[in-house]
C-alpha cells in the first residue's frame, strides 16, 4: 500500500510536534515553536480556502483579530469566562463570514482580493479605532486561562495546547480533502463551470470553506492572545494578511503539510532576524521575494516531486 | 411515441446586439441521439449553454421531463439529470484521472460536512464505492489504464473521453455532448462514435454537436440544423442531407463525403 | 453650504493623489495583469527624497527631479529583479512578490530617512485663497492641476507616440502584440518607470499639505488599489473617477460623519459597490465564454 500524502503529513507532523521539546534548547525555543503551531493552525485554514478551493484572502488576518479580541474582551467587559469567550470569537468570526461570504465569494480574481482587503482592514481599523472598548493601538491584556482550576501557565504547557489544537485542525482538514466537499472544492479550482455542471452546488461550496477558514483563523487569535495574555490590533493588520497568504503559497498551496511549514519558515525567520536590526524589514521583504521567485511552487510540492513518483501522492 | 425528455421552446439570445439564437426549438426523446449540426458561429454551443442553465436566453423556454427549466442553475439542472461535455475542454487540471471521474459522481453521495470532517465509517465506505464506480465509467470509455495520472497528462482525444465518463457518472438522463469527436484521430471517432450508441441504448437521450458528418449521418436519429443562430431545417438524416438548403448552405463540401459514407 | 464645498475641495485633493496611484496600478495591470503593492512606495520616496534632498540644500525644483529619477529607477528595479524573474508565476505569488518589494522598500526608506513626519513649504506659498465662501490651498490648485497635467500627459503618449501605442497593443492582447514584433517586457519596464513617475509626482504634489513619512505607502496603495478595482481594473479612466470618488466620499463622511473612520470609507464604498456591481463601476459584465 502506498503512502499518501495524508499519512505522510499526519506522519511527519506527529514526529516533529514529539522530538521538538527534545531537541529545543530554552523555553524561548518553546515559545517559538507554540506561534508556530498557532500561525499554522491559521494557515492550514486558510490553505482550504485558497489551496484547495482557489479563493484568495487578502484579509483573513481580520478574522484571526476577532478570535484574538474575543478572549481580550469577553471577560474584561462581559465578565464571560475566556475560554467561552473564545468559543463566542469563533461563533462570531464565522457568523461574519456567513454573512458577507455570499457576497464577496461571487467576485473572481483580483475583485475577490480586494473585497477581502477590505473586509480585513475594516476590522483592523475597528480593533485600532475603538479605543475605549479594545484599548486602541496599544493592545489589551487578556486573562489567565484556567481550565477546571488549573491554571495553564509555562512555555511547555502552551507548546503542548497549541500543537494539540493543530493536530485536530490538520486532521480535519484532511478529512475534508477526502470528502465529496474536499473534491468539489478541488473541481471547482480548476473550472466552476464544469463543477456546476456535475452538479456542485459552487457558491454554497465556497461559503463552507470560507466560514471553515475563518473559524480556524479565530481559533488560531484566541490561541496567541491567551498564549500572549496580550494582543495588539496587529494580529489583524494587513501585514498579517499577508504573512498568513505568503505561508500557504511558500509551502505550497494546496499541501496542508506545506501551510505547516510556511508557518514555521515565516514565524522563525523574523526571529532570526532580529539579529539585523535596523534592516530587519528590508530583509524581510527581499526574503519573501527570493522564496516566491525561487520556490514558485512551493517547498512542499516541490519536494515531494524529487521524491520517488507514488511514494508520495 | 413518447414525450420528449428534453425540450427548447423558441429560445433566443443576444451578444451585445448580436443575435446569436432566434426562436430556436427541438424535442429529443429518451434512447435517441438528437444532433445539432450547422457552420462554426451557428449557435449550437450557446444553444448548450442555454439548455444547460450558463446561460439565460432572452427568449423562450427549456423544458426538461415537461417541466419548465428555464430559471434553473446548472447544479440543479444537473441534480434533475441534464449533464454535458465541453468543446474547449473543462477537465480538473490538478486532478488525477480516478478523481475526475469521481467528482462527477458528486451528487450521488452522501455530503454532510460532520460525518466528512470525522471521517465517519460511512464516509470511507462511500469513498470506496465512488472510487469503484469511477473505475468501471473509465473502463468503459478506455481510459482505465490512466486512472491515477494527472489529467493534465492526458492526449487531447483522451480527455475528450474522460468528460463523457464524468458526465456519465452522475447517471444523467440528458447527456449534451459538444463535438466530442473533435481533434480525434479515426480509431478514436470510432470509439466515440460506438459509446454514443451504447449510452443512448441504454435510455439516455444524447444530444450531439458534431462536425464529423459521417458520425453524424451515421448515428443520429433525428438532425437539427443551425444556421447564424436560425433553424434551417430539420428531420432525419435522410431528410437532412436531400434538403438543398442544407446542402447549400452547409454540407457543400461535405454532402458528397456524407452520401458516401451511408453509402 | 460652504462647509460643504470645502470638504470637496480637500476631497478633490486627495482624491487626485488617489486617481494617480490608482493609474499607476492600471498602468501595470494592462501590461501585465501584475497588481503592484509597490505603488503606494513610489509616492513615498516622491515625499522623502524631495524633503530630505530639499533640507540638505539642494534646490526644490530640483530635489523633486531627484526624487522621481529615484522612484523611476526604484519601479524599473522593481520590474527588472523581482518581476522579471518570476515571469510566468500565478497571480497571487506576483502579488505577494510586489508586496515583498514595498516591505523591502520602506524598510531600506528606514534605514536611510527616519520615522518622523516631514513637509517641505508649499510651492506658491500657505496663504489660503477664499472662493465662495469656502478657501482653498494654493498647494491644493498644484495637486489638482497637477494630476490633471499628468493624465493629459499620459494619453498623449497613449494615442499619439509609437511606444504609447505598443502599450495599448500590449494591454488589448499581449499574444498579438508580441507576434506583430513588441516587445512585451520592455513596454512593462515602461510601465513601472511610467508608475514609479507618476507615483513620485503625486507625492512631491501633496506631501506640503498631508506630510509625509515612510509608512505612507502603504494604506495610499490598498486605497488606491480600492480606487482602481472601483472604477473597473485596466479601465485608466475608472481609475481616475475612482480615485476622485474616494477622495470626495471620504473627505464628506470625515466632515459629516466621523473622523476616525475616515480611512474606512474606501474599504466600505469598495465592497458595498462589489456587491453590487461585481465588476466595479465601469467594468465591462461580460458573459462567461465556455
Ligand atoms: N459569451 C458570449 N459572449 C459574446 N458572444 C458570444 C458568446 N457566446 C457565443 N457568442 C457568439 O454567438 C455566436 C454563436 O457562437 P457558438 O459558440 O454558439 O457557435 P457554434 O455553433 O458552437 O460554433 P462552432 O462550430 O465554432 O463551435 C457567435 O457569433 C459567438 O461569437
Ligand atoms: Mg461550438
Amino acid at each position: 500500500m502506498r503512502v499518501s500524502a495524508r499519512h505522510a503529513t499526519l506522519l511527519l507532523f506527529l514526529a516533529a510536534f514529539a522530538a521538538l521539546p527534545l531537541l529545543l534548547p530554552s523555553s524561548f525555543h518553546l515559545r517559538v515553536a507554540t506561534l508556530v503551531w498557532i500561525q499554522a493552525l491559521a494557515a492550514v485554514g486558510l490553505n482550504l480556502l485558497m489551496g484547495l478551493a482557489g479563493q484568495v484572502s487578502l484579509g483573513h488576518a481580520g478574522f484571526f483579530g476577532i478570535g484574538a479580541y474575543a478572549v481580550a474582551l469577553g471577560p474584561r467587559h462581559l465578565g464571560l469566562d475566556p475560554l467561552l469567550s473564545a468559543l463566542a470569537g469563533l461563533v462570531l468570526s464565522g457568523l461574519l463570514a456567513l454573512l458577507v461570504g455570499r457576497p464577496i465569494l461571487r467576485l473572481r480574481g483580483h475583485y475577490l482580493a480586494v473585497a477581502t482587503l477590505g473586509l480585513g482592514i475594516l476590522v483592523w481599523l475597528v480593533l485600532n479605532s475603538e479605543v475605549a472598548l479594545t484599548g486602541g493601538p496599544d493592545g489589551i491584556q487578556v486573562p489567565r486561562l484556567v481550565l477546571f482550576g488549573w491554571r495553564v501557565a509555562g512555555a511547555e504547557t502552551w507548546y503542548w495546547i497549541t500543537g494539540a489544537v493543530l493536530l485536530l485542525g490538520v486532521w480535519l482538514a484532511l478529512n475534508l480533502e477526502d470528502s465529496p466537499l474536499g473534491r468539489a472544492l478541488r473541481a471547482l479550482h480548476d473550472s466552476e463551470v464544469a463543477a456546476r455542471v456535475a452538479g456542485i452546488d459552487v457558491a454554497r461550496s465556497k461559503l463552507v470553506v470560507f466560514v471553515m477558514a475563518a473559524i480556524y483563523a479565530a481559533l488560531a487569535g484566541s490561541l496567541l492572545g491567551l498564549f500572549n495574555r496580550f494582543v495588539t490590533p496587529q494580529v489583524a493588520d494587513f501585514l498579517h494578511s499577508i504573512e498568513l497568504v505568503t505561508m500557504v503559497v511558500i509551502g505550497g498551496m494546496g499541501s496542508t503539510l506545506g501551510a505547516i511549514v510556511g508557518a514555521a519558515i515565516l514565524t522563525v525567520l523574523p526571529q532570526a532576524l532580529t539579529v539585523f536590526h535596523d534592516y530587519e524589514h528590508a530583509v524581510l521583504g527581499l526574503m519573501i521575494i527570493l522564496f516566491m521567485i525561487f520556490l514558485r511552487q512551493g517547498i512542499v510540492p516541490g519536494l515531494a516531486a524529487l521524491l520517488p513518483r507514488r511514494a508520495v501522492a | 411515441m413518447s414525450t420528449p425528455i428534453i425540450e427548447a421552446r423558441g429560445v433566443g439570445i443576444s451578444f451585445g446586439g448580436v443575435r446569436a439564437l432566434d426562436d430556436v426549438s427541438f424535442a429529443a426523446r429518451a434512447g435517441e441521439v438528437f444532433s445539432i449540426i450547422g457552420p462554426n458561429g451557428a449557435g449550437k454551443t450557446t444553444l448548450f449553454n442555454i439548455v444547460s442553465g450558463l446561460y439565460r436566453p432572452d427568449s423562450g423556454k427549456v423544458l426538461l421531463a415537461g417541466e419548465d427549466v428555464t430559471a434553473l442553475p446548472p447544479h440543479l439542472l444537473a441534480a434533475r439529470g441534464l449533464c454535458r461535455t465541453f468543446q474547449n475542454l473543462q477537465i480538473f487540471l490538478r486532478m488525477t484521472v480516478l478523481e475526475n471521474v469521481m467528482v462527477g459522481r458528486h451528487l450521488h453521495e452522501e455530503r454532510g460536512l460532520i460525518p466528512a470532517l470525522l471521517r465517519l465509517p460511512s464516509v470511507l465506505r462511500q469513498n470506496r464505492a465512488t472510487r469503484a464506480r469511477a473505475r468501471e465509467l473509465l473502463a468503459f470509455v478506455g481510459l482505465e489504464k490512466r486512472a491515477d495520472d494527472p489529467a493534465g497528462a492526458l492526449p487531447y482525444g483522451a480527455l475528450k473521453r474522460l468528460e463523457i465518463a464524468r458526465a456519465l457518472a452522475a447517471e444523467p438522463k440528458v447527456l449534451l455532448l459538444d463535438e466530442p469527436a473533435a481533434g480525434c484521430n479515426a480509431v478514436e471517432t470510432e470509439e466515440i462514435d460506438r459509446l454514443i450508441v451504447t449510452i443512448a441504448e441504454r435510455g439516455v437521450a444524447v444530444v450531439l454537436v458534431e462536425h464529423d458528418m459521417k458520425l453524424v449521418m451515421r448515428i443520429s436519429t433525428h438532425i437539427l440544423v443551425l444556421n447564424h443562430g436560425r433553424i434551417l431545417a430539420e428531420g432525419t438524416p435522410a431528410e437532412v442531407r436531400a434538403n438543398p438548403e442544407v446542402v447549400a448552405a452547409y454540407l457543400g463540401r461535405h454532402a458528397a463525403e456524407a452520401a458516401h459514407a451511408s453509402g | 453650504m460652504d462647509q460643504l464645498l470645502q470638504f470637496v475641495f480637500s476631497g478633490l485633493t486627495v482624491g487626485a493623489v488617489y486617481a494617480l496611484v490608482a493609474l499607476g496600478f492600471t498602468l501595470i495591470y494592462n501590461a501585465s495583469d501584475v497588481i503592484n503593492f509597490a505603488q503606494g512606495e513610489f509616492v513615498m520616496l516622491g515625499g522623502m527624497v524631495t524633503v530630505f534632498a530639499h533640507a540638505a540644500g539642494v534646490p526644490l525644483p530640483l530635489a523633486a527631479l531627484l526624487a522621481i529619477v529615484v522612484a523611476v529607477a526604484t519601479g524599473l528595479a522593481v520590474h527588472r529583479f523581482a518581476i522579471e524573474p518570476a515571469r510566468g508565476a500565478n497571480a497571487v505569488t506576483l502579488i505577494i512578490i510586489t508586496i515583498g518589494a514595498s516591505i523591502l522598500i520602506r524598510g531600506l526608506a528606514q534605514i536611510m530617512f527616519d520615522k518622523q513626519f516631514h513637509r517641505f513649504p508649499a510651492f506658491s506659498g500657505e496663504d489660503p485663497i477664499a472662493v465662495l465662501g469656502a478657501s482653498i490651498l494654493p498647494q491644493s490648485l498644484w495637486v489638482l492641476g497637477g494630476a490633471a497635467v499628468i493624465v493629459a500627459a499620459l494619453w498623449l503618449f497613449m494615442e499619439r507616440t509609437l511606444l504609447g501605442k505598443a502599450v495599448r497593443a500590449t494591454a488589448a492582447n499581449r499574444l498579438a502584440a508580441r507576434l506583430v514584433g513588441i516587445d512585451t517586457t520592455l513596454v512593462l519596464a515602461l510601465a513601472f518607470g511610467v508608475s514609479g513617475a507618476i507615483g513620485a509626482l503625486a507625492g512631491i504634489l501633496v506631501t506640503p499639505i498631508t506630510l509625509t513619512s515612510v509608512t505612507v505607502g502603504t494604506l495610499l496603495a490598498l486605497k488606491g488599489f480600492a480606487a482602481a478595482m472601483l472604477g473597473g481594473i485596466g479601465n485608466p479612466v475608472g481609475a481616475v473617477a475612482g480615485g476622485l470618488v474616494l477622495g470626495l466620499l471620504e473627505a464628506l463622511a470625515a466632515g459629516f460623519l466621523s473622523s476616525t473612520y475616515k480611512d474606512a470609507v474606501a474599504f466600505v464604498v469598495i465592497i458595498a459597490v462589489l456587491f453590487v456591481l461585481p465588476q466595479g463601476l465601469f467594468g465591462k459584465r461580460a458573459v462567461e465564454r465556455v
